[in-house]
């Protein structure tokens, strides 16, 4: 699965305008991840994930500059994450089906902020890249 | 079995009672469509799936996405006994419809996403956690009658 050039126009553009929000939107995303999926709370038993934490939002940060890290690599993201990938098959072990989890949220976050400009398309190539970078994080597992 | 708070109920009706069904109905299933274009393999006699303006264009889409989200509203009115209000149609998505219960999560979420769009900073994620439990308590009760 690759996305294709309309595609990655779409994130692209898009991106300019989420950057300027990124750490609202990427403290919402985990927000939205521990409300719907409480399960994704045992992976940070070490955090206070009290709404407005400071340990969320600068989370939150490093999530959505790590998409932003994609964005920037949209033609090659598995070298642009390789690091990562290392991190979450080696040490951070998060099963894989949150992924889905979190992109969702993301997803949730991004069609609430940018109405407009999610528009069926942009749902589908936002979905499809991050479903990309999920497979990216997870392909060291084994 | 799901069990909602008074609260999830809230955040439930109070949402629904400003939807748009039959807009959000075909926005809702045109959009399932589009981004897990292999859904459409359930609607060969759609006519013209080949774009994404296409799929949100097309009448059959849109009053088909009515039909499914008007159903969605039966849920609500019983949120307290989900199997029991989709048994008929649980059987009739196995034994007639073959449907994959995967479908069911999909359009979940794909309501879900249409939601926020609509309602922005009002769906908060308290709410969205509500809406969560809705749609994949619908799923489980669309798929109980599965064999």
């Amino acid at each position: 699965m690759s996305l294709t050039r309309a595609e990655r126009t779409i994130i692209v553009s898009m991106w300019s305008k989420i950057s300027t929000q990124a750490d609202a939107i990427g403290t919402e995303t985990l927000e939205r991840l521990f409300s719907c999926y409480p399960q994704a709370k045992t992976y940070f038993p070490h955090f206070d994930l009290h709404s407005g934490s400071a340990q969320l939002r600068a989370h939150g940060s490093k999530v959505v500059a790590a998409v932003g890290d994609a964005v920037k690599s949209i033609d090659n993201v598995a070298i642009a994450l390789s690091k990562l990938s290392e991190l979450h098959a080696y040490v951070l072990r998060v099963d894989p089906v949150n992924f889905k989890f979190l992109s969702h949220c993301l997803l949730v976050t991004l069609a609430s902020h940018f109405p407009a400009d999610f528009t069926a398309d942009a749902h589908a190539a936002w979905d499809k890249f991050l479903s990309i970078v999920s497979g990216v994080l997870t392909e060291k597992y084994r | 079995m799901v069990h909602f708070t008074a609260e999830e109920k809230a955040a439930i009706t109070g949402l629904w009672a400003k939807v748009n069904v039959e807009e959000a109905g075909g926005e809702a299933l045109g959009r399932l469509l589009v981004v897990y274009p292999w859904t459409q393999r359930f609607f060969d006699s759609f006519g013209n799936l080949s774009s994404a303006s296409a799929i949100m264009g097309n009448p059959k889409v849109k009053a088909h996405g009515k039909k499914v989200l008007t159903s969605f509203g039966e849920a609500i009115k019983n949120l307290d006994n989900l199997k029991g209000a989709f048994a008929k149609l649980s059987e009739l998505h196995c034994d007639k419809l073959h449907v994959d219960p995967e479908n069911f999560r999909l359009l979940g979420n794909v309501i879900v996403i249409i939601l926020a769009t609509h309602f922005g900073r009002e769906f908060t994620p308290d709410v969205q956690a509500a809406w969560q439990k809705l749609v994949s308590g619908v799923a489980t009760a669309l798929a109980h009658k599965y064999h």
